[in-house]
């Protein structure tokens, strides 16, 4: 949507009147602000812009950009957004979703959304638990959660969203974290840029009600331990000193080892263009939750062509073979005859 | 071929034939080209079909019995015959179901080939009735269909078991001699539909033929029967049933509101084939997507609207149940929306193939909080045409979702429509907002997306890619005026009372009640929708007695004519029937504390006009009430 008469602007340009209303030491504060920072990069107008969102804390965010939004209804922000591509392919159209959202309420529109790859920017915050109706457990919270709604655990098995995504045929997934402003804006970009569907997980935490559920992965401290870059045609490596990495078991899944005793021609080569999913489905099965060593950046893109363009096609084609339309004879392209 | 001199002509003003089968007979087929034929001949007709929810209900059952009823006429009608005078049955069941309908007297034609022991029990006859006196007092003609059409296709080198599939246009080729069709509309109808496998083609036409020429030739048959072309008003025609009409008025209105179309639709019966018609004319702009679910549907069409397209969703009753809460966004983000309701038998799944009016008042009240919206229905098939329009002008004009009613009589059946000339058609168009509308306190233009016309209410529609307007809406309340979220309660009451008073105002936009008056105060019958036809029939039948009755048709549900009040104080009696338990007429007595008499019907029919002319004259005949 690059275009080179686009106006020079400043985050002070995408950001609305309105006073931003998350809790204190939310972690949308900081998703908001690259998103508000990155936007004068992408060449776009604001006119052009829209930001759709469902219902929840991050359901908020289209009020705080100065761009063109719609605040829907619960889990329907992924089918509102797709009328509108569908309808306007001129458009830059984002959705700003979260967990209880996307994947609970919303989860059909989610996956419909992906497999017919509607040229969206789907940013699906995660803070696994249901913030805005004061905490119960999410579709993405571990199995014993204790909440309000669960004070004995939970018993059901968490979603994992990549996974999730990737089977839903995704052509762009990724994930980034709300302590990274740097990877949040070029994760961002990426999935911008991509044409067709793109859906970033993004951590973030609700200092509220699940405090520091990603610590162990995202706080500074643990992030050689535990967070694994994903690079494009780089074997996938982290740690202090780069010591681990991940290499395929005799089985082919894939693990964490120690670089030193499997050697580098053994670890695994990311290749986030690959045709198959499988690829990017063993790194999303890496982890068991954000615990334990958790691949962050772009699991997969590739491309297809996405529904809008193709829906648009077929309308030029049809009107190139039959010439647009003419309501006259459509009123008598049935058996018709005139009475005189 | 059409020479029946051999035989005697007899004149008739109207015939209702109904074809009955196997619903893997194609008697929807068969129905269908006969009422072509029909219409192409000059007739008014107007059609029933009648099927199962299955797809093949187990083979001569009962329950898989499909049948199309219509009535062809030499002057103008209104319905599709209370009771047919001819009975195609194609086997045991398909006469088992059915004969019950015909009047004594009347012409039962069977398929004598399937009247064997297994299908006369499937059917659960103990004893064939074509010998046990069932049909004594029936002109009945017993025509060994099947193997005449295994016997005029042998040639061809078709397999029996694939012949016998033609039998129904054998049926269709008595039933044209027997009423003097002419055979060119159906032969090179043949021809086109079948025409990628020439076998099954010339298959067909050679049944078709050979049922014509038996009804010729046979000793069976003493005369034929002819219905002259009713008196028309000149003009091109076309027969249409409502669903067609409907998706071409959805296209008219795209067209004259200058807008691309927009459909997100969740398949559903009786819906589903405006889906179907709408999405092979994409050379008219039209983006119809077939959604995940209902849900879906209605979403992808608000976020259409906020794009600026005119926008749609189609449904039947459960599907609106669905789709309630997006239907509560459009009214709070006031975006123009039409949710189409094809309503048939509930509650739940109940019967999806069969008619009813129930819906009505899921349309008036069926979402939460205070979210009125406009209502049109529609009353013929032809006049989904119209319904369409009128439900995207308001809409478009008043930046509300409008909910179209129509349900699956009108929707499935058929009638010879005169095309309206396009350029007569209204013009729709409506601006989109391109310019700031208000001045902030610093002197700076701004955008106020809730700043309403004085006139109709209705807010100013920018839409994406507009410089300068970017907004945001949603389904919080929202500030008077600018449109940001406010939870003021006052703000509230203000905004609630603008969204009532907005569509309420609608009322100054429509025409007055529609009323064919006979000038007498005794009885008016009211109604809406899909009974316009019963209704309209027993106003002439009771007026044919030398009696005197009134028809008001109520087109505008929500907001009512402005006269509608008036008009139904005139009359001693109001008397209104209704496919539901009293919908219309419990409305009417709360807002205009009328005695409002309820006739109703759930089962899944349309009204016979009998029905209704019996309910008349039994309040024409009781002592009226005086009108205080």
């Amino acid at each position: 949507m690059t275009t080179v008469d686009v106006p020079i602007t400043s985050r002070k340009d995408w950001m609305s009147d309105q006073e931003v209303r998350w809790c204190p030491g939310c972690g949308d504060y900081s998703i908001l602000s690259a998103v508000q920072l990155m936007m004068p990069d992408l060449g776009v107008r604001r006119e052009n812009t829209v930001f759709v969102s469902g219902i929840g804390c991050a359901a908020r965010f289209p009020y705080y950009m100065n761009t063109y939004g719609m605040h829907g209804i619960h889990g329907r922000a992924a089918a509102i957004a797709t009328g509108l591509a569908v309808a306007r392919p001129d458009l830059d159209v984002w959705v700003i979703s979260g967990d209880g959202d996307a994947l609970s309420i919303g989860g059909n529109h989610l996956i419909h959304a992906l497999r017919r790859n509607i040229n969206l920017t789907i940013l699906m915050f995660n803070n696994q638990i249901y913030g805005l109706t004061k905490g119960q457990y999410s579709p993405t919270s571990e199995v014993g959660k204790v909440t309000k709604s669960t004070p004995f655990g939970s018993v059901d098995t968490p979603f994992n969203p990549i996974s999730l995504a990737l089977g839903a045929e995704a052509t762009f997934v990724a994930r980034t974290h709300d302590m990274d402003r740097n990877h949040m804006i070029e994760t961002f970009k990426r999935a911008h840029d991509h044409k067709g569907a793109s859906f970033v997980e993004v951590y973030q935490n609700c200092n509220v009600f699940n405090d520091g559920a990603f610590a162990a992965v995202t706080a500074k401290e643990n992030r050689s331990d535990n967070l694994i870059p994903l690079q494009h045609g780089e074997p996938i490596r982290f740690g202090a000193n780069n010591d681990k990495g991940v290499a395929p078991d005799a089985q082919g899944h894939f693990q964490v080892v120690n670089v030193a005793d499997v050697g580098e021609d053994a670890l695994v080569v990311h290749d986030e263009s690959r045709d198959s999913a499988a690829h990017a489905f063993a790194l999303s099965r890496l982890a068991r939750g954000p615990h334990e060593p958790t691949p962050v950046g772009v699991f997969r893109a590739v491309e297809r062509d996405h529904y809008g363009a193709l829906v648009g096609d077929q309308i030029l084609d049809a009107q190139a073979k039959r010439g647009s339309g003419d309501l006259a004879a459509l009123l008598r392209s049935g058996a018709s005859w005139t009475v005189e | 071929m059409t020479d029946t001199a051999s035989k005697d002509v007899t004149e008739l003003d109207h015939v209702v034939i109904r074809f009955a089968g196997d619903s893997g007979d194609g008697m929807q087929l068969t129905g269908d080209r006969f009422t072509s034929a029909s219409a192409l001949f000059g007739n008014d007709l107007s059609t029933l079909p009648d099927f199962p929810a299955e797809i093949r209900a187990p083979a001569g059952t009962l329950a898989g019995v499909s049948a199309f009823q219509v009535n062809i006429s030499d002057h103008d009608i209104l319905t599709p015959g209370d009771f047919p005078t001819v009975l195609v049955a194609m086997n045991p069941a398909a006469l088992r179901a059915n004969l019950v309908d015909v009047p004594r007297g009347g012409t039962v034609i069977v398929n004598s080939d399937s009247f064997e022991e297994r299908n006369l029990n499937k059917a659960g006859y103990a004893t064939n009735p074509l010998v046990d006196g069932t049909l004594d007092g029936f002109d009945v003609y017993e025509v060994p269909m099947t193997s005449l059409t295994v016997e005029a296709t042998k040639e061809l080198g078709v397999k029996p078991r694939d012949a016998e599939r033609s039998k129904n246009c054998f049926a269709l080729g008595i039933v044209s001699w027997m009423y003097t069709r002419p055979l060119e509309a159906t032969t090179a109808w043949i021809e086109t539909k079948f025409a990628k496998s020439p076998l099954v083609m010339q298959s067909n036409l050679a049944a078709f033929r050979a049922g014509y020429n038996f009804g010729e030739t046979a000793e069976l048959f003493a005369s034929s029967y002819e219905i002259k072309p009713t008196m028309f008003d000149p003009g091109d025609y076309t027969n249409v049933s409502g669903n067609t009409a409907l998706a071409w008025g959805l296209i008219a209105a795209s067209q004259l509101a200058r807008l691309p179309l927009f459909l997100g639709s969740y398949p559903i019966t009786p819906a589903s084939d405006i889906l179907h018609e709408l999405s092979k004319h994409k050379n008219f702009g039209v983006r119809t997507m077939q959604a995940e679910d209902e849900i879906a549907g209605i979403s992808a069409a608000i976020g259409a609207a906020f794009g600026g397209h005119l926008a749609i969703t189609t449904t039947s009753g459960p599907g609106v149940d669905l789709k309630a809460e997006a239907m509560g966004l459009a009214v709070s983000l006031e975006l123009p929306l039409i949710i189409v309701d094809i309503q048939r038998g509930g509650p739940s799944t109940g019967l999806p193939t069969k008619t009813e009016q129930s819906d009505l008042m899921l349309a008036m009240y069926g979402r939460h909080g205070e979210s009125p919206m406009p209502i049109v229905a529609a009353k013929t098939p032809s006049h989904c045409f119209d319904a369409a329009i009128e439900a995207a002008r308001l809409a478009l004009k008043y930046r509300t979702p409008v909910l179209l009613l129509s349900d699956g009589y009108i929707a499935n059946g058929s009638e010879p429509w005169r095309l309206p000339d396009v350029a007569d058609l209204p013009d729709i168009a409506v601006d989109f907002a391109t310019e700031p509308n208000h001045t902030s306190d610093k002197g700076e233009a701004e955008f106020w997306p809730y700043l309403r016309d004085t006139e109709t209410l209705a807010r100013p529609w920018a839409v994406p890619g507009t410089p300068g307007l970017e907004h945001r809406i949603g389904g919080l309340e929202k500030e008077d005026g600018t449109g940001n979220v406010n939870y003021d309660g006052v703000n509230h009451e203000r905004m609630t009372r603008l969204r009532a008073a907005k569509v309420a105002g609608i009322v100054k936009d429509i025409p007055g009640v529609e009323v064919d008056d006979d000038g007498a105060r005794d009885l008016l019958v009211v109604g809406w929708g899909s009974t316009y036809g019963s209704i309209g029939a027993a106003v002439r039948r009771v007026r044919a007695r030398g009696m005197k009755a009134s028809h008001a048709h109520v087109m505008h549900l929500f907001p009512f004519p402005s006269d509608l009040g008036e008009v139904l104080r005139r009359y001693k009696r109001v008397l209104v029937p209704e496919m539901n338990m009293g919908q219309l007429s419990r409305l009417l007595r709360a807002e205009f504390l009328v005695d409002a008499q309820s006739l109703t019907k759930i089962q899944g029919a349309p009204f016979k006009a009998s029905e209704i002319e019996a309910a008349m004259l039994a309040l024409l005949d009781n002592p009226s009430p005086e009108v205080s």
